[in-house]
């Protein structure tokens, strides 16, 4: 996935390095990159989608010299950056409707076909609800029609521009605005819920990945390979919303990276349907470590906590650890012991 | 102009919207001690230097480090690096090898001939050094860098005090020391060997400006055992001294040294190279009770040295030592148990400690000595003006690095002296504790072992046991620092900046853009080495 630079000072870990050629640094250590959702914006402090919408729109227009048009669905993304009559964007953008993001790229894609203008891509971008919920059908279609689209999902787990409402990728027992710790089961219910890596790739488009905002190098990585291919590409990228979570600011990098070493967002790339690479469990956590700083789950400790609810959510972690071998077996073994 | 339809306002970016203004803590960044520079008593800035030595650098890492220590050969291999006891790296693997990469600088600088760099105006003033060890020879660099002209006098035939004499070649090899002390001759530096100074008194009244007693602490301590007439009994000092100075005392096949300290391995470990079977250390209290470091001891069983606890002697005659065993009390104090045995011994070595040689402050007038040491202030001067005095002549460790530590600080206390001023020791920046890194961002890599000459090969001769890095593990290893506390360029907060906030500046530094800065502390957060600290903002 990422290149491993061995720098055992910071490994491959940090933006960038002092001591690492220029060719090889990544777009968000450089001055030069494009800063695609410029300053200004008016996303809440320490918000994951702007950070996460920065890194894969600017890697995108790195990887296209530039030559890059996005469709945005309706959402926080759209709404932050965009309060009339002014933009956060540096590249050409368009928002029409919520649910139809996926048409409209399809649409701007076919038009670009049309003039000949091949060498400009398009990237689609939503939130979790404008793409699990209101765009799914479009979405769908593209995928089905394999449309050369890059659709972007940045997923913060709800409705969080409208108050913080469920959506179909909220998670298990989390409290919403509806979804409320109250009762014997309290916050969201334990449903499948909607996977939409997995629906996507049931769809056997070309490229399937997903990432999250803690892991940069593994993100770009994502963004540029799927730009070397022509057809529907899919990337879903875990962004934590602060306000929505009920977390600190600045523990929003450090959330994405809890979801990820717990084995609740697995980190993965698929091609054609099937999974090719995983990213694994670096340093092994309880569910409860990434649980714990969300007010959404403080429902499930203390002395009216919910033990059950939470040995739920982590068989989902062990299950997902199982089903995409997030963790040498040693390792896993020791650990829950 | 006209506007399409509904549109009221022209299209605008959003850089016009200052979202600054939400803030309520901004971040800075700041430099914290680490506790590597922290720990040395020679004061070196270790991360300092290591940041330089990462780039590969090495004249600059060099340079870099001999502000504070002129002699990083030696030390980097004498030295009990404090500095890798406090790294924080151990709590994440281990410590970084800081001492083999100041061994790897300091022998680069001697095979590329690197000198000092003097560029201090002649002061005119006039400094006499008294001894030529590691106190001593800091100093007068120091000094010398600041100006001053100096004179050591030494009243061995060669310079490099203990380090000399004491210290056993196959720990520190001569060519080093000599290639170390020729570059601070090379300052201008005059050393008088065979020149002992009397009395410090008249060495002011002779026209140096300012004296700096350097004297070390020479003589073996002597305790009453007795002992029958043909007793083969020395003192470890002596036994060194005349070793290093290519006369070796005649000991035996059986050698008993008595004493736990590190002058007891050293003479154990140099017995078992004169030639004795057997070198049994006496001590009288356990390994955990042992002032010597645990190297040292490693490296002595590992040669075949015989360690003997909990055990006083308690008579010597020709060819046979009696021991008492002794147990510890529930305060750890060593008390016998009454049970005796008796040990074959051709000679007895006794390394319980030194003392200073005082005659040269014999009634020197506003000189205090208390518990055998020079009695000086904090900025190393005795009670008299103009005469200071540091290393193992004044209460402290007795350390080499320590006794560099107290050469710098007196030369400053000194050069601030001789121009009417008291030396003001710039503010200590706050600790750069582990809990302040963020460890998500360094990989492992464990340290690099520096190679060991096989312990049979080493028992028998004055090799050099302990082998130097090469330049690949010696990179490695300097690469391994953290940097706690201190900004190492890794355009993190750079990067994880949701409202493009931070502002690279060049050469490796950022700024915080104010304007768009909303304060939420992800930079701070994620900040690998803790380089950056949220502040309220005041309204």
């Amino acid at each position: 996935m990422s290149t491993q630079l061995k720098f055992y000072q910071v490994g491959s870990f940090a933006v960038g390095n002092r001591l690492i050629d220029e060719a090889d640094l990544p777009e968000q250590s450089r001055s030069s990159r494009a800063n695609s959702l410029t300053s200004g914006h008016r996303a809440c402090q320490g918000c994951g989608e702007a950070l996460g919408a920065r890194y894969a729109i600017d890697a995108a227009m790195a990887a296209t010299n530039g030559k890059l048009v996005a469709v945005n669905a309706t959402g926080c993304l759209e709404v932050f950056s965009t309060p009339y009559p002014e933009t956060s964007w540096r590249l050409p953008w368009l928002h029409s409707l919520f649910g139809n993001a996926a048409a409209v790229a399809t649409g701007v894609a076919a038009a670009l076909r049309a003039q000949g203008k091949s060498d400009i891509r398009v990237v689609a971008q939503g939130g979790d609800g404008g793409t699990v919920d209101i765009g799914f059908g479009p979405l769908s279609g593209m995928f089905e029609r394999n449309d050369d689209v890059l659709y972007i999902c940045y997923d913060n787990e709800a409705y969080m521009n409208t108050g913080v409402q469920r959506s179909g990728a909220t998670p298990p027992a989390a409290r919403t605005n509806t979804t409320h710790a109250i009762g014997p089961n309290p916050g969201a219910s334990f449903t499948q819920g909607k996977n939409l890596p997995l629906i996507a790739m049931a769809h056997g488009i070309p490229y399937v990945a997903t990432a999250t905002v803690a892991d940069l190098h593994d993100l770009e990585a994502k963004v540029k390979k799927a730009m070397t291919i022509r057809g529907a590409r899919y990337l879903h990228v875990l962004v934590p919303c602060p306000l929505g979570w009920g977390s600190r600011s600045e523990e929003t990098i450090k959330l994405a990276r809890l979801a990820t070493e717990s084995g609740l967002f697995p980190v993965f790339e698929a091609e054609d349907g099937e999974v090719t690479a995983t990213k694994k469990i670096r340093r092994l956590v309880q569910v409860e470590e990434y649980l714990k700083p969300q007010k959404r789950f403080a429902h499930l400790f203390g002395a009216h906590g919910h033990p059950d609810l939470l040995n739920a959510i982590q068989a989902i972690a062990d299950r997902n650890i199982a089903k995409y071998k997030l963790c040498d077996p040693i390792e896993a073994e020791a650990d829950h012991e | 102009m006209s506007k399409p339809f509904a549109i009221t306002l022209d299209v605008g970016s959003s850089l016009a919207n200052h979202t600054g203004s939400w803030r309520t803590e901004r971040p800075v960044y700041v430099h914290r001690l680490p506790p590597c520079n922290d720990a040395c008593p020679a004061g070196e800035d270790v991360q300092g230097w290591l940041y330089d030595g990462e780039a590969g650098n090495y004249e600059s890492a060099w340079r870099h480090l001999t502000r504070d220590n002129p002699l990083p050969a030696i030390m980097g291999r004498i030295c009990y690096h404090p500095c890798q006891t406090a790294c924080n790296r151990d709590e994440l693997d281990e410590a970084v090898g800081i001492n083999s990469v100041e061994r790897f600088l300091g022998d680069q600088a001697i095979s590329q001939g690197w000198q000092f760099i003097k560029d201090a105006a002649p002061s005119g003033k006039k400094v006499l050094v008294v001894g030529s060890g590691p106190s001593g020879l800091s100093a007068a660099f120091h000094l010398a860098l600041q100006g001053h002209e100096v004179t050591i006098r030494e009243s061995a035939a060669e310079s490099g005090g203990m380090m000399r004499y004491g210290i056993p070649a196959y720990r520190l090899p001569r060519d080093v020391l000599d290639a170390e002390i020729s570059r601070i001759t090379n300052l201008g530096v005059t050393i008088e060997c065979n020149s002992k100074v009397e009395s410090a008194e008249s060495a002011l009244e002779e026209g140096f400006n300012a004296v700096f007693l350097a004297i070390g602490a020479h003589i073996g301590k002597r305790a009453y055992i007795p002992a029958g007439d043909s007793a083969h009994v020395l003192d470890a000092v002596s036994m060194l001294h005349m070793t290093a100075e290519g006369d070796p005392p005649l000991l035996g096949r059986r050698v008993i040294v008595y004493g736990g300290g590190n002058t007891a391995l050293d003479a154990a470990r140099t017995a078992r190279r004169l030639g004795a079977n057997e070198a049994v250390v006496v001590y009288r209290r356990n390994r955990e009770k042992m002032p010597a470091h645990d190297i040292e001891v490693n490296e002595a069983v590992d040669e075949g040295v015989i360690m003997r606890w909990l055990s006083t002697i308690s008579w010597v005659d020709d060819g046979l030592v009696t021991v008492e065993k002794m147990e510890l009390d529930e305060k750890g104090f060593p008390r016998p148990i009454g049970e005796f045995e008796t040990l074959e011994a051709d000679s007895v070595i006794l390394a319980l400690g030194q003392d200073v040689d005082l005659s040269l402050v014999d009634g020197a007038e506003g000189v205090a000595i208390d518990d055998g040491v020079i009695q000086v202030d904090n900025f190393l001067m005795t009670g008299r003006d103009g005469l200071f005095a540091g290393g193992d002549a004044v209460p402290g460790e007795r350390t080499a690095t320590n006794a560099i530590g107290h050469g710098k600080q007196a030369a400053r206390a000194i050069d601030a002296w001789l121009r009417g001023e008291k030396f003001v020791h710039a503010p200590r920046p706050a600790l750069a504790t582990f809990d302040r890194l963020n460890t998500w961002y360094y990989s492992d890599a464990p340290k690099t072992v520096r190679a060991k000459l096989d312990s049979v090969r080493r028992a028998t001769n004055f090799a050099e046991v302990v082998q130097g890095l090469d330049e690949e593990t010696a990179l490695f290893e300097a690469r391994r620092c953290l940097s706690c506390g201190n900004c190492f360029s890794c355009d993190n907060c750079f990067g994880v900046c949701p409202d493009n906030a931070v502002v690279k500046i060049g050469e490796g530094n950022y700024e915080f853009n104010l304007d768009y800065c909303k304060g939420c502390g992800i930079c701070a957060v994620e900040c690998p080495s803790g380089a950056i600290d949220m502040e309220p903002e005041r309204s």
